[in-house]
């Protein structure tokens, strides 16, 4: 029975390895402009990852198989492992831990290329609010200022989304306020988030975003979208029973088309 | 396949047991504390589990208050909200009589120590110092809750401001620790009239009084500059 | 003047025997009454779980299915027997947090620690006799009240076992099962925190305090080792969750903000909190809820590490080696913690500040990975149901986490966080790796709790079928989330998640085929209780102490007397005068060869 679990676990690991291998199920193909380094740091990881996985189950594997056949020595002593513990706790160190500090060590850089590096001083403001179970985006209109937000004002009933009292606030009269988040290819956007009610999450896997929002925190990302197409942004953050359906389309379009939806928007306003 | 032979026989790898004592518990049979205050030897010890054991409850409530303090300075920087109170003045009464009682159950641990070891003949009245203890934990619980009033007639509820939500949280959190403290005592005290009180169950609940004192003084210290 | 103190070997009798039905089995002080009980109440919430789980692979797998007897379950949840999105979430967080508290602390660490821990280090019980009763019975309270959610009007929460403010603490408002259901939730997991403290203090005490004679630290077997840590780690990890269940049923039911932020609204309304920090919550869980996870792995570890070596009849290679991991993992468990909120919107420093600790803390797990492997070089493993759980329980720690490369970086995790590559991760190291050292411990163990022995052959059905069909569930968890498929959906209606639907189907086949395996177990389980064959004191060969008496162990465990140790539980393939393989720990024999 020990040959059976050596050949079965072999027969998982390698047939567990087949759609990796094959890339069956894999992310959305990248839009954006600092996702390859992203895409770059998964495969590497998924190589040595992979490597570690097969070549831990095979030694597990083998050692099992010759198991049945495994004779005490002369002493009545089982053989020791080649190098004893040392051997091992050195191997450990060397084959898995070096490497894995070095995949920190690079993807460390990658995740400040996306976090640390500020936005571009030309960057497109845009605001994104989330709220149980919708997206809502607004821009600032001609003036540039986002009017500010009156939490007492929100109102679904009368489709206020943001809040906004333009009757007093001067900033928000030209603000546009849509349901679908469009933008220009190529245009570094600056999403400043804002969270209505309860804790949501901002993810574009074609844009390699991923972003919670914080109910009191004022966060944001940038990013520029290579890519034009309309692609899906959906909520990762549990926030009640319409989770699962709470979803926005990202619309990259090309900068005259951008700017023809920008007035239409402004006039259904 | 080594063959299987049956191990030895059980009973001849065992030591016998001591006698066995009147009283459960553990930490050996020899040291009870007689309720008369007459002489007392003890010529045997044994590691008591009990006053190690106290260490790692302690360990624990520790964690705790780190937890909520880790929940109070993060609260204080979340937003702008924070109304400095003054604190009510009973609180250094409080702090007062706490710390007293330490040093009362401190001597009355003492006269125990004493002629468990032979170094008295004869202790007075062994419970009194623990009565004592006893009448000031209660005083300091008293204390809290004048405290509390004192707060009240300022308008100051448990969800007023967040300053007034962890002060109320921490002493009545602290106070719920205390009144546990009490039962413990006041456990010893019966113990001791009964002479089934370890010296290992006294200095255990001694170390845990001890250290609700502590536990209050930096407390009060965290109200006082933070709340 | 006085005799020098002695140091006497042994405390007295703990406690008397007991002698009504009621001190025997229901209020017992035995701490192997205790341990039975645990197990009982491990078993029902994860029969519990495991029903959970299927519902919602079913939804999952077929959305519009009518479930028979969904209804009748849940009518509001389930009209007309098709499950709607609130009754998938509520089953969802009820389905976590009856495994992750009541199964995955509770069997291994608590159920087997009871019965074996005071057995193992040769006292008669454990200190605090009352205490664990104490500890057994808050936490059979724990579990009533988190049943008792189902039966309110409100019904089980829907923020799933992680519970993130402000969806927690904001109340009835943020959705069904948010009132009541969620203060019951917080209270039952408020008062297990209390139940596992009391335990925890038993376990360290037992361990310093009432070894027996001869028992140093450096001869305590392999699993006492790891209760002790799992035990440190309970102590400190429970006592921080408790306050922060305590602040969430504030910001319920008295209307304090913890953790509730200014200026929300719900339902146009504007929810009167304000000022609290959403993050707290996060950083006081995951606090807690790193190290749960080693405490749900760490006594499995102990388990498979004890199986293997009575059933390879050698040491390991360096138990030195795998008692310092152990300790590593616990010690680093408390500084990974941020690892969950890669993108929590906490500081990205600190996100980079947790991923290296994560990631370094793949050097212990790879080393008790490599020693058990290498342990298993040139030896002759003895092939049962016990040492096949225990193999296959390697097999899954290796892949459950290597999937913790990817997790570990916060570069990957832009693309992996809250996909379903963390659920197949967790999965596999906690539903998978965690539960076969459950079943490991179980054959091995049954015939010392019971008196009566497992059928083997059944045993091993179960394992080949468990092992297959724990593959075939868990692994394509890890393709859906390299997909992108966001977790916690109780629907796929994406456009780029429709395509993986087929996937989820079968993975839901196999969910079933492996739960439906398990009535093999259940029924060799009870089967053998009744019928099983008398088991001998040391069915296995084993050298450690709790194979010295007769099976079931006396009341008392070595029947009123102190064992004497003269050795560690290592002594396997050694010389004997007898010709056994073995020497038992309170054997004063020593071998030629041995130590």
């Amino acid at each position: 029975m020990a040959r059976l679990l050596a050949v079965t676990i072999i027969v998982i690991a390698i047939v567990s390895a087949i759609p990796v291998i094959m890339h069956t199920w894999e992310a959305p193909a990248d839009i954006s402009t600092h996702g390859q380094m992203i895409d770059d740091q998964m495969a590497d990881t998924m190589i040595e990852a992979g490597i570690s996985f097969l070549a831990a189950q095979i030694l597990l594997a083998l050692f099992i198989w010759k198991s049945p056949t495994n004779k005490p020595g002369p002493e009545g002593k089982f053989k020791v492992f080649p190098g004893g513990a040392k051997g091992l706790i050195i191997a450990s160190i060397v084959l898995v831990g070096v490497e894995v500090l070095a995949l920190g060590a690079f993807g460390s850089k990658v995740w400040a290329r996306v976090y640390f590096t500020p936005p571009a001083a030309d960057a497109m403001p845009i605001q994104v609010q989330a709220g149980q179970f919708a997206f809502y985006f607004r821009y600032p209109g001609k003036d540039g200022k986002f009017g500010p937000i009156h939490p007492e004002m929100i109102s679904e009933a009368t489709q206020n989304l943001f809040g906004l009292d333009p009757e007093h606030d001067v900033e928000s009269r030209d603000d546009v306020v849509a349901a679908e988040l469009a933008i220009p290819v190529n245009k570094e956007i600056h999403l400043l988030m804002h969270a209505k009610d309860v804790s949501h999450s901002f993810y574009v896997p074609a844009l390699r975003i991923h972003q919670d929002f914080v109910p009191g925190l004022d966060l944001s990302v940038h990013f520029t979208a290579a890519k034009i197409g309309k692609y899906e942004i959906v909520c990762s953050q549990l926030c009640g029973l319409g989770h699962y359906n709470m979803r926005a389309y990202l619309e990259v379009m090309s900068p005259e088309d951008f700017d023809d939806w920008q007035k239409k928007q402004a006039a259904a306003q | 396949m080594a063959t299987t032979i049956p191990p030895p026989e059980p009973e001849a790898l065992l030591l016998p047991k001591r006698p066995q004592m009147s009283g459960a518990g553990n930490s050996g049979g020899h040291d009870f504390v007689p309720a008369d205050g007459s002489l007392r030897v003890v010529d045997q010890y044994s590691p008591a589990p009990s006053s190690s054991a106290i260490w790692v409850g302690i360990a624990a409530i520790c964690m705790s208050f780190a937890a909520l303090t880790s929940a109070l300075i993060v609260r204080q920087g979340a937003s702008s909200d924070w109304r400095h109170l003054t604190l009510p003045p009973v609180l250094f009464f409080s702090t007062f009589v706490i710390l007293v009682s330490s040093g009362t159950l401190e001597v009355a641990r003492r006269h125990v120590a004493a002629f468990m070891t032979g170094r008295a003949a004869h202790v007075e009245s062994p419970r009194r110092w623990l009565y004592i203890t006893l009448g000031l934990g209660l005083l300091f619980v008293a204390s809290q809750y004048m405290a509390w009033v004192q707060l009240r007639s300022q308008g100051l509820y448990l969800a007023t401001n967040p300053n007034s939500s962890f002060f109320y949280l921490f002493t009545a959190i602290h106070a719920l620790h205390v009144l546990g403290g009490l039962a413990g005592l006041l456990r010893v005290i019966i113990k001791l009239s009964h002479s089934t009180l370890r010296r290992s169950t006294l200095d255990a609940t001694a170390y845990y009084w001890h250290f609700m004192g502590v536990l209050w003084v930096y407390l009060f210290v965290l109200l006082w500059m933070r709340i | 003047m006085h005799d020098k103190p002695i140091v006497s070997t042994a405390p007295a009798v703990v406690h008397g025997p007991p002698t009504t039905f009621i001190s025997k089995h229901v209020f017992s002080l035995d701490h192997k009454v205790i341990g039975k009980q645990y197990y009982a109440l491990a078993l029902a919430a994860v029969l519990t779980g495991m029903v959970l789980s299927w519902l919602m692979r079913i939804h999952l797998g077929w959305n519009d299915l009518a479930i028979p007897g969904l209804q009748a379950f849940s009518p509001n949840g389930a009209p007309s027997g098709v499950m709607t999105p609130e009754l998938y979430l509520r089953i969802m967080t009820m389905h976590a947090t009856f495994m992750v508290f009541f199964v995955l602390t509770t069997a291994p660490f608590a159920a087997f620690g009871n019965f074996f821990l005071p057995i193992q280090v040769g006292a008669e019980d454990m200190p605090f006799p009352h205490f664990n009763m104490m500890s057994f019975w808050t936490t059979f309270v724990a579990f009533c009240v988190l049943v008792s959610a189902f039966f309110t009007s409100d019904g089980p929460p829907l923020s799933g076992w992680t519970a993130y403010a402000p969806l927690s603490a904001i109340g009835k408002d943020a959705g069904p099962g948010q009132g009541t259901g969620q203060v019951l939730w917080a209270a039952a997991i408020g008062i297990f925190c209390i139940g596992q403290l009391l335990g925890a203090l038993n376990f360290i005490s037992t361990v310093l305090d009432m070894r027996c004679k001869g028992m140093t630290l450096k001869r305590l077997p392999v699993t006492a080792w790891a209760w002790f840590i799992t035990s440190c780690m309970g102590l400190t990890a429970f006592a921080v969750l408790m306050p922060a269940t305590i602040l969430l049923i504030l910001d319920h039911v008295a209307g304090t903000s913890f953790f509730i932020a200014s200026g929300l609204v719900i339902n146009d309304q504007l929810v009167p909190h304000s000022g609290g920090s959403t993050l707290l919550w996060q950083h006081l869980f995951w606090f807690f809820g790193h190290p749960e996870v080693y405490i749900a792995i760490v006594p499995g570890m102990g388990i498979i590490t004890h199986v293997l070596i009575t059933n390879m009849r050698r040491p390991m290679v360096s138990m030195k080696a795998i008692l310092y991991s152990m300790w590593a993992l616990a010690f680093l468990s408390y500084m990974v913690y941020g690892h969950h909120m890669f993108v929590s919107g906490m500081n990205p420093f600190s996100s980079l500040v947790f991923s290296f600790p994560t990631l370094m803390i793949t050097i212990p797990s790879t080393v008790l990975v490599l020693i058990w492997i290498g342990s298993l070089y040139g030896s002759r493993i003895r092939i049962n149901a016990a040492s096949l759980f225990a193999l296959g329980f390697i097999s899954m720690f290796v892949t459950g986490g290597v999937s913790g490369f990817f997790l570990a970086q916060p570069s990957i995790d832009i693309m992996l966080h809250a996909t379903y590559f963390v659920v197949g991760h967790f999965h596999m190291v906690m539903g998978v790796a965690a539960i076969f050292g459950i079943f490991s411990g179980t054959y091995f163990w049954f015939p010392k709790m019971t008196g009566r022995m497992m059928n083997d052959t059944l045993g091993k059905a179960h394992f080949w079928l468990t092992f297959i069909g724990t593959y075939c569930t868990f692994m394509p968890f890890h393709y859906l989330g390299w997909a992108a498929n966001v977790r916690r959906y109780s629907a796929f209606t994406d456009d780029y998640l429709k395509p993986l639907i087929p996937l989820h189907q079968f993975i839901t086949v196999a969910a079933l085929f492996t739960g439906a395996v398990q009535l093999i177990f259940l029924y060799n389980l009870v089967h053998s209780l009744l019928r099983g064959p008398a088991a001998p004191a040391n069915p296995w060969e084993g050298t450690s102490l709790e194979w010295i008496m007769p099976s079931p162990p006396p009341w008392n465990n070595f029947g009123g007397k102190d064992p004497v140790v003269y050795h560690d539980a290592d002594q396997y393939g050694v010389k004997t005068a007898s010709g056994a393989d073995y020497i038992m720990q309170n054997s004063p024999e020593s071998s030629p060869t041995g130590c």
